[in-house]
């Protein structure tokens, strides 16, 4: 479709985001919105609050929590929450927690698929979630480039990348059998340059660890490890101080921080324009094998 | 409050495609875009290096940066869709990615389906192929107007101006059959950087921009005023007794408070009384804009419904021709499938399949049963009417994808045609203004003289303008009987039947108006150059346009009739219906009514057809005609 000279790229990505969110309301029986807390779910949840103004958002969000988020993210969490008025909808595989699982003891593969995957099949399942809206973006990841913006996922929540509808100009097919599901992400097509462009327009709020300051770190496989929430040390390892700041969020043992001094929206901007590895860099989680981020989609994994 | 950011940082948005096999380069010149616009970040690159590495590659391989699935690296093949992004400080760019093989035409069509432009890949040693070929005409078919012709590889046939010329007049002719007259054609080397972000120190002979530069300057944000307001309803948002809201992402056309639109398929006329945008009341709204509408009346409007133009409404229709193509692996068996057309989404069945298109040839053929990657033509009927337009006027009304109900699978994309159902309809290209310098007029060998001498009559346009109802059309018609009768060859131009066929693509807003009169005028020129006398039956409105008509046509052979009767005579007369509907409100932008009409200030000729009779006024047409020397004295017997 042409645009109008006056319309911004941003002014683009967000009426073809608030399109899809619209579509999705309006085709799925039951839908959620995946609330991950960091910055794409904040963006995400904002798009969703100006598709349906002045009225609410018409569905719950919904946190899959591992129990070993950052204390500033539970913080931020339901402060965001209880302010827009959202239904959040916490959940978490507590035997799972219970049993003590955790990256350290049983690697990253399993305790990602018993905290996260597994925990996020179940809790579609138990709510009846017949879409699931998500924050992953193309450009995070070679895999996801790949992904339509609706995926399609069989019973178990399986993605098959061979065999994907093919989706043309923005016709959407949502349609699937009782227990099929579609995964749904509104914001593919934005980077994550757009992001905080449209966190600064918009003044969306975030976690405010996305800003520098100085922190307790260790320096672990090249990446920043913060050992304030008790991070195990192997032999040799010392804690520093370090001003650094988050560029993604996810689990405290398995998020690494970078070197920075941006303390505000537009030098984190000027800051991304220079910066030259990607975000998930940071994700101890994606480099654990050749694919990995296609196998844990194939598995269910957003 | 926010601080301003630099202002480079608003940019607009390119989408293109494109297609091409790993052995055309076009991994590596994806991979060379993205790394010389600094899009690729040095883990990805580590990653690529350790894969090729794994894999044996000889080198890196930057198509191992692309290729996204686990299969693709091992096989070495691109299999799907991938969507890239990346910017300049002009623009942000989305490029879809798609494999350029035979059997992956419904992946070229999927990515070709939302750009704006196409990079069409080929290796300077190999040429057009096939898959060349097939991925303009996909790309044109789906509604793309910028074809880029990418000749790769120029470092291996020795930076060869000639053979970039070859390969670039075999495109353009091709190309013009495919009704896109000026694609840009680019030699380049991917590998070596050569014009693809900075212009190549080999090859000075070439004098157009690299890649990059191209991809920043087309022109994406042109033709929108003139389209027409579509708006189809996505969903209604209720929040409480006091606000009703269509949700929806306008397709076309200009939305505004105070607005009249037309509700279809309903076919209910509606005021618009707010836009909203999140917590911004807009004061107007353009396409792509996602917004909800509040309107003034209490209707029933729900998802599936449109609101369009009144004057320039959809075709509510429950049988369309389109083109079709097939994209599920098994063939199409049975006849009653879902169609999604924009937000409606109804039971149709596939009366009739009509033919098939050869995307390498252009030909048509025998029809078969569409199966995987089969393009064609086919006869739909909707089981419910459906508002929709031809895929040429508009890609979101214009089109639908047909869903299995049973296994729920996309089945195959559709194009909407024109009533007629010509495929080239697709194809054509709206007009764009050519750079006139490059045309060069071919003189003729036959005078103006010696035509006039052969009709006895120097050849005139008589323009005749007036209100609807005024008495254009009864005089035009009877002066040409008087002209023919007496000898003349004489020949009228009249708005209705220009309409039907030359300008059937064109409305009633002014820039459409103002196209539909420059078209006639010239026309008439062309009579005028062939010796006719023109009588030409035209509101046209505005004196701007008939000015125009004036330098079209020439002083000399421009003669402007003011056909004069007042607005309630008009009115009175009104043969065709059209005062009515326009004062009912159905008929938007009516001369007299709803549009203005600017009087000719000094016309060659005033006709008053309050007082004076059609013969009376055809009497006075030929007067001047004769004193003015146009006819000779003798061949106009007085009856």
């Amino acid at each position: 479709m042409r645009s109008h000279p006056r319309h911004s790229h941003l002014d683009l990505l967000e009426a073809e985001s608030i399109h899809i969110i619209r579509e999705v309301v309006a085709e799925m029986d039951h839908p959620v919105m995946l609330y991950s807390v960091g910055k794409d779910s904040s963006v995400m949840v904002h798009l969703a609050r100006k598709a349906f103004s002045p009225g609410r958002i018409p569905f719950p969000l919904l946190h899959v929590d591992t129990g070993m988020k950052f204390p500033e993210m539970y913080e931020f969490r339901d402060r965001f929450c209880r302010e827009i008025g959202a239904d959040l909808r916490v959940f978490r595989n507590e035997p799972a927690i219970e049993s003590g699982v955790n990256p350290w003891d049983d690697g990253t593969i399993r305790c990602c698929a018993q905290l996260k995957t597994r925990a996020l099949l179940e809790a579609l399942a138990q709510g009846g979630f017949d879409a699931a809206m998500g924050g992953a973006r193309r450009e995070e990841e070679r895999s996801r480039a790949k992904e339509r913006v609706y995926s399609f996922r069989d019973i178990h929540g399986q993605w098959d990348p061979r065999n994907q509808r093919p989706e043309l100009w923005s016709l959407y097919n949502g349609r699937h059998n009782p227990g099929e599901s579609i995964r749904v992400f509104p914001i593919s097509n934005w980077t994550e340059f757009d992001v905080w462009l449209y966190v600064h327009r918009e003044r969306i709020p975030v976690v405010p660890m996305y800003f520098a300051r100085k922190r307790r770190m260790v320096v672990s496989h090249g990446r920043l490890i913060p050992v304030e929430l008790g991070t195990r040390l192997s032999e040799g390892q010392e804690a520093v101080d370090i001003v650094c700041r988050f560029r993604t969020l996810g689990c405290h043992p398995c998020t690494g921080a970078v070197p920075s001094s941006a303390r505000t929206v537009p030098q984190i901007l000027r800051e991304l324009a220079s910066v030259r590895y990607s975000e998930r860099i940071t994700r101890l989680i994606d480099h654990d094998q050749d694919g990995s981020m296609e196998q844990k989609k194939r598995e269910g994994y957003f | 409050m926010a601080k301003p950011l630099d202002p480079s940082l608003r940019t607009d948005l390119l989408r293109f495609s494109t297609a091409g096999s790993v052995d055309d380069g076009k991994s590596t010149l994806i991979g060379r875009l993205l790394l010389d616009c600094r899009a690729v970040y040095e883990d990805h690159l580590a990653a690529m290096a350790a894969d090729s590495r794994r894999l044996n590659r000889e080198a890196t391989d930057l198509a191992l940066l692309t290729d996204g699935l686990k299969a693709e690296r091992e096989q070495g093949i691109t299999i799907d869709v991938a969507y890239r992004h990346f910017a300049t400080p002009r623009r942000r760019f989305i490029i879809a990615d798609t494999p350029g093989h035979e059997q992956y035409t419904r992946n070229m069509a999927t990515g070709a389906s939302t750009s704006s432009l196409a990079v069409i890949l080929v290796d300077a040693r190999q040429g057009l192929l096939t898959q060349s070929r097939r991925h303009a005409f996909i790309s044109v078919l789906l509604g793309i107007r910028h074809l880029v012709l990418a000749v790769n590889k120029m470092d291996l046939v020795d930076w060869s101006r000639e053979v970039f010329e070859r390969l670039r007049s075999e495109f353009i002719a091709f190309a013009g059959r495919l009704g896109v007259p000026t694609p840009a054609c680019i030699p380049m080397s991917a590998l070596l950087g050569d014009n693809v972000v900075t212009l190549s120190p080999h090859m000075s002979w070439y004098e157009g921009v690299p890649l990059v530069a191209h991809l920043e300057n087309v022109p994406v944000g042109s033709n929108d005023e003139e389209s027409l307001l579509r708006l189809p309803v996505q969903t209604v948002l209720r929040p409480g007794k006091d606000y009703r809201g269509l949700a929806g992402q306008l397709a076309g056309g200009r939305l505004e408070p105070g607005q009249t639109v037309l509700v279809q398929p309903a076919g209910l006329h509606a005021t618009v009384r707010s836009i909203r945008l999140g917590d911004k009341v807009l004061s107007q709204a353009a396409p792509p804009s996602s917004v909800a509408v509040e309107i003034e009346e209490d209707l029933d409007i729900g998802r599936g419904a449109l609101l369009s133009d009144p004057a320039r409404p959809a075709r509510v229709t429950d049988r369309v021709r389109a083109v079709l193509l097939w994209m599920s692996a098994a063939p199409m068996v049975r006849k009653t499938w879902l169609a999604k057309a924009a937000t409606r989404t109804v039971r149709c069945t596939v009366d009739a399949v009509e033919c098939r298109i050869d995307p390498d040839t252009l030909t048509t053929g025998e029809a078969g049963t569409p199966d995987l990657n089969w393009i064609g033509r086919v006869a739909i009927r909707f089981h419910e009417p459906v508002a929709c337009d031809s895929y040429a006027r508009n890609r979101t009304t214009g089109s639908f994808v047909l869903i299995d109900p049973l296994a729920n699978d996309t089945v195959a994309a559709g194009m909407i045609l024109d009533d007629d159902g010509h495929i080239e309809g697709l194809l054509q290209a709206r007009p764009s203004p050519q750079p006139e310098r490059l045309l060069t007029p071919e003189e003729s060998l036959v005078s103006a003289d010696e035509r006039s001498l052969l009709l006895r009559q120097r050849p005139v346009t008589l323009w005749l303008t007036g209100l609807s109802g005024s008495g254009k059309s009864t005089i035009a018609k009877a002066l040409e009987r008087r002209l023919v009768d007496s000898g003349h060859a004489c020949y009228v131009l009249d708005g209705d039947n220009v309409r039907r066929g030359l300008n059937r693509d064109l409305g009633f807003s002014p820039a459409e108006r103002s196209e539909n009169i420059r078209r006639v005028a010239e026309v008439a020129a062309l009579m005028n150059d062939a010796g006719l006398i023109v009588v030409t039956a035209f509101i046209s409105p505005y004196t701007q346009d008939r000015a125009q008509a004036a330098r079209s046509i020439g002083a000399e052979r421009f003669v402007e009739v003011f056909v004069d009767a007042p607005l309630p005579l008009c009115e009175a007369r009104d043969p065709k219906g059209l005062y009515r509907k326009a004062r009912e409100g159905r008929l938007a932008e009516f001369t007299g009514i709803s549009a203005p009409y600017e009087s000719p200030t000094s016309p060659a000729l005033r006709l008053d057809t309050s007082a004076d009779s059609v013969v009376g006024c055809v009497e006075r047409i030929v007067d001047w005609l004769l004193s003015g020397g146009f006819l000779a004295a003798r061949s106009v017997d007085r009856t």
